[in-house]
């Protein structure tokens, strides 16, 4: 039997900025809590393509494991976690930025 | 220094031009990602986790004032106010973003730089002895050789696609101090009948399968130089493993086919190369030589700085560890750590990189040096201007006296900031160099090379480390592995895993354990590390570092 699928979220690199970005259901947020939950496989997989042929906006896009707990939404690995952060040695990217629509 | 002719200009403002381009088409969507991503790793330029980084090529290690000032200015204006230094002489940007780069490539070349084949399956930019042209131990300075090989290398049309990168390293002592047994090529000057030639080493390389390079030829002649280089790359080229990436380095067609056999091809094929070289290289090398000539050393007292010696602890022990003897009378090599405890190893804020900058214009006949440990060099200073360059230093934190100490940690960017990384680097360093530094142990500990990656690619030469950490993703969790007894220097050796990983939050207290064990086992305090090492070997080091593995099975 195959593994049953659990929850996902659509990312990708901003094409102009470089930055991390996640997949609304409208377009693209930079923060994860914003993000379009895909609680279904052939909805993330046609969401999937979707992102990427969107191809002068955004850059590398997968679809990434999340946690969902009521309706906060959290990383499962721990290279999620910087993604949706930042680095750990200075107070850059996404912990020192306010929330921002991309698209 | 080697200063730009009309060619050079005009090479990188049409390759600038060419890439703004390529940029302004990117993003108005004429060119897919697929097609764009070769072309701006062809010009340095990186997607990190959180952002672009962008790769500029520091030549053999060597800059100038003008140009580090330069760097501040683009740290500042398009980055976020710093800059990173690598273990192959470049200087990172982690910031940028895509529509300045083309600004920021010709703002680097208005001081004759580039970020030209710091990525790519290329001949990548070539490094050298950080104390090059400086060094007491030195038979000449690698850096016209150097030159001469950067000025072959680069755009050279035989070598613009080939099976992987190509790394080669230089170094005019036989002290090795360019890691050059961990190069696909490393160049080592040896003299023979007082003539100046180079033993040639092969397919090196760290990576997940690191090799100590091999000797091909224990004496070249300096004329055969290029057309020597060429034959290797070109056999490789041919060769090479295409067929998977992760065999295409020249240190596994090396040890597939054996050194005899590369030496054979590469033999037979330096006959045919020879005769395509005019000596067109020689006269070149002849005017590289010119510029890299040595600055005029004046005789002065020294008196100043013997009397802040005696009467300045805080100077007299940053003297002790960051000075190395200079081939001048009354001159000292500075090595500024940019490591103080707790920072990121490699990185310098703007205001360092001016303060650098002036120092080196003022005092030190405008000459800066990156080296592969990431620190910085001022190549040439009259001991009489140590006081005065220490007490400047300290308003930048600059003066950290820790140079080959614990805490002079090589550290790559790992999951902080490269894609490429399977666990974090900079707070292992940052931790290990804090809790040291607590202990107010390290002066006591004396010469110790603590290096670490953050995955199998090995930036961080975890390899050669005379303690390597791995950082590496176990069942999602950050897990590092240890190796003991690695050498980067002409003893190079690959260092032995200690055992398994540990997690995190055990790492430093491991550390911790094994060097106490270092401290109990060593005859006294002239044995350094790797010499207890080498002496006792692996087996009472793993005792310190799994002490629980002792108990279990008592």
């Amino acid at each position: 039997m195959s593994k049953p699928f659990t929850p996902k979220v659509v990312t990708a690199n901003d094409l102009l900025k470089g930055d991390v970005i996640y997949q609304t259901i409208s377009g693209w947020c930079r923060d994860l809590a914003d993000a379009e939950i895909l609680r279904d496989e052939a909805h993330a997989d046609l969401r999937l393509i979707e992102g990427s042929q969107q191809i002068s906006e955004v850059v590398g896009v997968y679809l990434m494991d999340v946690t969902v707990y009521g309706s906060a939404l959290t990383t499962t690995h721990f290279r999620e976690e910087f993604r949706a952060t930042g680095p750990s040695n200075y107070a850059h990217g996404k912990q020192s930025e306010h929330k921002q629509e991309v698209v | 220094m080697y200063t730009y002719n009309e060619f050079d200009k005009s090479f990188i403002q049409t390759r600038n031009a060419q890439f703004r381009g390529q940029v302004e088409r990117r993003i108005d969507g004429s060119l897919t990602e697929d097609e764009f991503k070769p072309l701006r790793l062809m010009n340095g330029l990186y997607l990190q986790l959180h952002a672009y980084m962008l790769r500029v090529a520091i030549p053999y290690g060597t800059l100038n004032g003008g140009q580090m000032r330069q760097l501040a200015f683009i740290a500042d204006k398009w980055d976020k106010g710093y800059g990173h230094f690598t273990t192959r002489q470049n200087i990172q940007f982690n910031w940028p973003e895509l529509k300045d780069v083309p600004d920021i490539l010709d703002a680097l070349a208005e001081v004759e730089m580039h970020a030209i084949q710091t990525s790519g399956n290329t001949i990548r930019n070539v490094t050298a002895d950080h104390f090059a042209g400086a060094a007491a131990d030195e038979i000449a300075d690698p850096r016209p050789v150097a030159e001469l090989i950067r000025q072959w290398s680069t755009d050279h049309p035989e070598f613009q696609f080939m099976p992987r990168k190509f790394k080669v390293a230089v170094t005019g002592s036989t002290n090795d101090r360019a890691v050059t047994r961990a190069h696909d090529i490393g160049l080592r000057m040896v003299k023979k009948d007082g003539v100046a030639g180079f033993e040639v080493i092969v397919g090196g390389g760290l990576g997940r399968t690191p090799m100590i390079g091999k000797v091909i030829t224990n004496f070249l002649p300096q004329e055969d130089l290029l057309p020597y280089l060429e034959s290797i790359v070109s056999v490789w080229n041919q060769i090479g493993r295409r067929d998977n990436k992760y065999k295409a380095r020249i240190k596994i067609t090396v040890h597939e086919h054996g050194i005899e056999e590369i030496r054979r091809l590469v033999d037979e094929r330096f006959s045919i190369v020879k005769g395509t070289f005019s000596g067109i290289d020689q006269q070149r090398l002849a005017e590289y030589e010119k510029q890299f000539a040595a600055p005029e050393f004046t005789a002065k007292s020294d008196a100043g700085f013997k009397d802040a010696y005696h009467n300045d602890p805080v100077f007299r022990a940053w003297c002790d560890t960051n000075l190395a003897a200079h081939k001048a009378d009354g001159y000292s090599i500075v090595s500024i750590s940019i490591k103080k405890h707790g920072q990121t190893p490699g990185d310098a804020t703007s205001d360092q990189m001016r303060l650098m900058a002036d120092l080196a214009e003022q005092y030190g006949h405008n000459e800066l040096r990156i080296s592969h440990e990431q620190n910085v060099i001022l190549p040439h200073v009259h001991k009489s201007d140590l006081p005065a360059i220490h007490a400047a230093l300290k308003t930048q934190d600059l003066a950290t006296a820790n140079i080959g100490l614990i805490s002079d940690i090589i550290a790559c960017p790992g999951m902080d900031y490269c894609a490429l990384a399977t666990a974090r680097s900079i707070p292992v360093a940052q931790e290990i160099a804090t809790r040291f530094e607590d202990l107010k142990l390290e002066h006591e500990i004396g010469n110790l090379k603590i290096k670490i990656s953050g995955c199998i690619n090995a930036c961080g030469h975890h390899h050669v480390g005379h303690i390597g950490i791995l950082g590496l993703d176990r069942a999602g969790v950050e897990n590092y592995q240890v190796t003991l007894g690695g050498d980067h220097t002409e003893t190079a050796k690959v260092g032995d895993r200690a055992g398994p990983g540990f997690a995190a939050d055990e790492l430093v207290p491991a550390i911790e354990r094994l060097v106490d064990a270092y401290l109990e086992l060593r005859t006294g305090k002239d044995e350094e590390f790797i010499e207890t090492y080498r002496r006792i070997g692996l087996a009472p080091f793993k005792v310190a570092l799994y002490p629980e593995a002792q108990a279990d099975a008592a």
